[in-house]
């Protein structure tokens, strides 16, 4: 542990929410010598309200939908004043990562600057109370898709497999070893970095708060959320899917897929075991 | 001593960039903007301005970087128009409220729709409560010199207020004139290295920048916005007069031509102030008593400066390059508010001319002085905009 807490203790976050323990386990790896940026989401909580801060490090709030940009000009302007030890970490939601900052995130990447992006998945909009987003798994009941999405999400990492991303991994707070291994890999890097980490939410998801962690683990375990990285043109899987049977389990422990018939699970369990194959596939290949 | 080049307007604002040590510029191209960040490219490229260049990949990104690098202690530089000032609206409020000097030109062009390239300054005027001081060039040479001049009151920390520099698109960004260039030994007894002198995003001292602004300060913070801007009058001032001084250019926030003992006066801003002076001084020769007064600083507004020109008008006739279709004018409306502070108690007429690019000709101004003088002679008040040479025509004026 460093001698530093980094994050405060006592965020005005929810109750059980995932997103304090990720960016408490990201600083634990990155440092003091951070400097961090969150947009209008769950996340600018840390970044606070008034004079409160809950960052114990450089700390702004951006706009929604770009991001990426921000940290375009932060990593230049350090580059510009030597501060080459000093990292550059964004720190947002899905919905500001797929669906409105997607634009600004393709041309950070596509410019090469040197910054780590994470995207906590929560599946919504839930600063804004728990509207659907591009990242939402189908059938589950959102404010605005109340009877069950009717899409499926949006495959962000794999669309994100052909950009100059220096390293690229998706990660889970149910393996906060692997989510600060990963961290720590994109912190060695000269270039932009994506972590895509899942991030379950009690009130939007609607689970007992102390589920947090178990549901996390149940995804990872199911096939429902895949862990893996690509560096150097290379796909490695982090952990094997044990049971694409547990799926139903995953789902049932979450009253927001409480509307969902037999026919969507189904879905929901043959798409998540061909993303697995297509991941395999892929990790067969040479991608640079 | 500096060197005498051809340059247009977006050149010399490239140059004016180059000279005031901008360390970096993130921008966008969109017509009529395009040359200045193609200048600034192909400067970098040559190696004869080092700086760095992120090509945006929006005009919202754009801005968000330059608000990042801003916010992290660097001297910056973006430049839009139209529908890339319209994408950049999130930012500029973020930017300024920020209390980042950043520097942005904005080659004015009508915001569609419907659809257009041309000169007007509907999309500037979307911009004039966002918190940025606005200068209007009207010339190649101004807008280098105002960019240099801009960089010094921004960073002012009585002000820490960002500036738009505005040219008029195709009418200056793209008139060739002989431009005074500063040489770089010239520019530095004017402009020297940034030094950041605000809360910034530093890992020695952590800062909350941009938190989430409850009720209980913001319009405190608003207020503290609406300070520094206001004291950039001053500083505008000092450094129109400080600027004078190193290169012999004298500018102030307005500048007028033949306004003592006139009769009528014209207001306007930005390239048709060369063709009305012009108009005036040809109206004077035949007897008539004009005079135009040109607004160079439409942020902070010079209400008191203009009031005072204003005194003993009969007729003002107030030029918008915009329609605000169903009230007024912007610069009319500020006119108004400037003679209401030095109860000037004058006829006010408020004409829209020059839309989407058409051209504001002699006859355009002689136009407007006889309506206003028309209008003022039967003591008639101003009931709704003129608009001058529409198609059908000349004068339509339809309360
Ligand atoms: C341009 C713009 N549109 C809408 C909003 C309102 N808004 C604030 S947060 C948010 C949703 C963010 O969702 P996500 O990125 O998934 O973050 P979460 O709150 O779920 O952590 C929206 C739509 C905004 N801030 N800016
Ligand atoms: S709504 Fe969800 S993501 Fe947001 S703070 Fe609460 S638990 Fe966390
Ligand atoms: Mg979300």
């Amino acid at each position: 542990m460093p001698e530093l807490d980094l994050v405060s203790k006592g965020m005005t976050t929810c109750q059980g929410c995932a997103m304090e323990l990720i960016a408490r386990a990201a600083l634990e790896v990155l440092g003091p010598k951070t400097i961090t940026m969150t947009p209008p989401s769950c996340s600018a909580i840390i970044t606070g309200n008034g004079d409160e801060t809950g960052w114990g490090i450089p700390c702004v709030q951006t706009v929604l939908m770009s991001l990426p940009a921000f940290a375009s000009g932060v990593s230049e302007a350090l580059k510009i004043q030597g501060k080459n030890d000093v990292k550059v970490m964004g720190y947002a939601g899905d919905g500001g990562t797929f669906d409105i900052g997607f634009q600004a995130l393709s041309g950070a990447i596509e410019r090469g600057h040197k910054a780590i992006y994470i995207c906590c998945n929560n599946e919504a909009y839930m600063n804004t109370g728990g509207q659907r987003s591009s990242a939402t798994t189908i059938g589950a009941t959102t404010k605005t898709t109340p009877t069950g999405k009717k899409e499926v999400s949006k495959n962000i990492d794999f669309m994100l497999l052909h950009t100059p991303l220096a390293y690229q991994a998706t990660a889970s707070v149910g393996d906060i070893r692997d989510f600060k291994r990963k961290v720590a890999k994109a912190a060695e890097k000269d270039g932009p970095c994506f972590i895509h980490v899942m991030s379950p939410c009690p009130s939007g998801w609607k689970y007992p708060t102390d589920q947090t962690i178990a549901i996390a683990k149940k995804a990872i375990r199911s096939g429902m959320w895949l862990l893996w990285e690509r560096e150097n043109g290379k796909i490695t899987i982090n952990r094997k899917p044990a049971d694409f049977d547990a799926i139903p389990e995953y789902l049932h422990s979450q009253k927001r897929f409480s509307r969902l018939d037999d026919e969507t699970t189904e879905k929901i369990i043959a798409e998540a075991r061909t993303r697995y194959q297509t991941l395999l596939k892929l990790s067969e290949l040479e991608l640079n | 001593m500096g060197v005498i080049k051809a340059l247009d307007g977006n050149a010399a604002i490239a140059h004016g960039v180059m000279r005031s040590k901008v360390q970096l510029v993130a921008a966008y191209p969109i017509t009529p903007q395009t040359p200045i960040v193609e200048t600034i490219a192909s400067l970098i490229d040559k190696k004869e301005y080092e700086a760095t260049y992120i090509t945006a990949e929006s005009e919202h990104s754009a801005l968000s970087a330059i608000i990042g690098a801003a916010s992290t202690g660097v001297r910056t530089f973006t430049a839009s128009a139209s529908h890339g000032l319209a994408l950049m609206h999130e930012l500029t409020g973020t930017c300024s409220a920020s209390r980042l000097p950043a520097v942005m030109a904005v080659v004015s062009r009508a915001i569609p729709g419907p659809m257009a390239l041309w000169c007007d300054h509907s999309d500037i005027m979307t911009q004039r409560d966002q918190g940025w001081i606005q200068l209007f060039a009207k010339s190649p040479q101004e807008a280098l010199d105002f960019t240099m001049i801009a960089y010094r009151v921004s960073e002012d920390e009585r002000v820490l207020t960002p500036t738009m520099v505005d040219i008029d698109g195709f009418y200056c960004s793209h008139l060739t004139e002989r431009v005074d260039v500063p040489s770089e030994e010239e520019a530095e007894k004017f402009i020297g290295d940034f030094k950041v002198v605000n809360a910034h995003l530093d890992t020695d001292m952590p800062y909350a920048m941009n938190n989430l602004t409850s009720p209980g300060i913001f319009t405190e913070i608003k207020r503290s916005q609406d300070l520094g801007m206001r004291a950039a009058s001053g500083v505008l001032d000092e450094r129109f007069e400080e600027f004078g001084n190193v290169f012999g250019r004298r500018y102030s926030r307005i500048i007028c031509d033949d306004v003592e003992d006139a009769e009528t006066v014209v207001v306007c801003m930005g390239s048709m102030s060369g063709t009305a002076k012009h108009v005036v001084k040809q109206l004077r020769a035949s007897g008539k008593k004009v005079g135009v007064c040109r607004i160079v600083a439409f942020r902070p507004f010079p209400s008191r400066e203009l009031s005072g020109v204003l005194r003993g008008v009969r007729n003002v006739a107030v030029i918008d390059r915009v329609s605000a279709m169903g009230s007024f004018g912007p610069l009319y409306e500020e006119v108004l508010a400037a003679m209401n502070y030095g109860r000037i108690g004058a006829n006010a007429y408020s004409f829209v001319a020059g839309l989407g690019g058409r051209d504001i000709w002699e006859q355009t101004i002689e136009d407007v002085i006889a309506k206003a003088e028309e209008l003022g002679a039967r003591g008639e008040t101003c009931q709704a905009p003129i608009w001058i040479d529409l198609k059908e025509e000349k004068v339509v004026y339809n309360a």
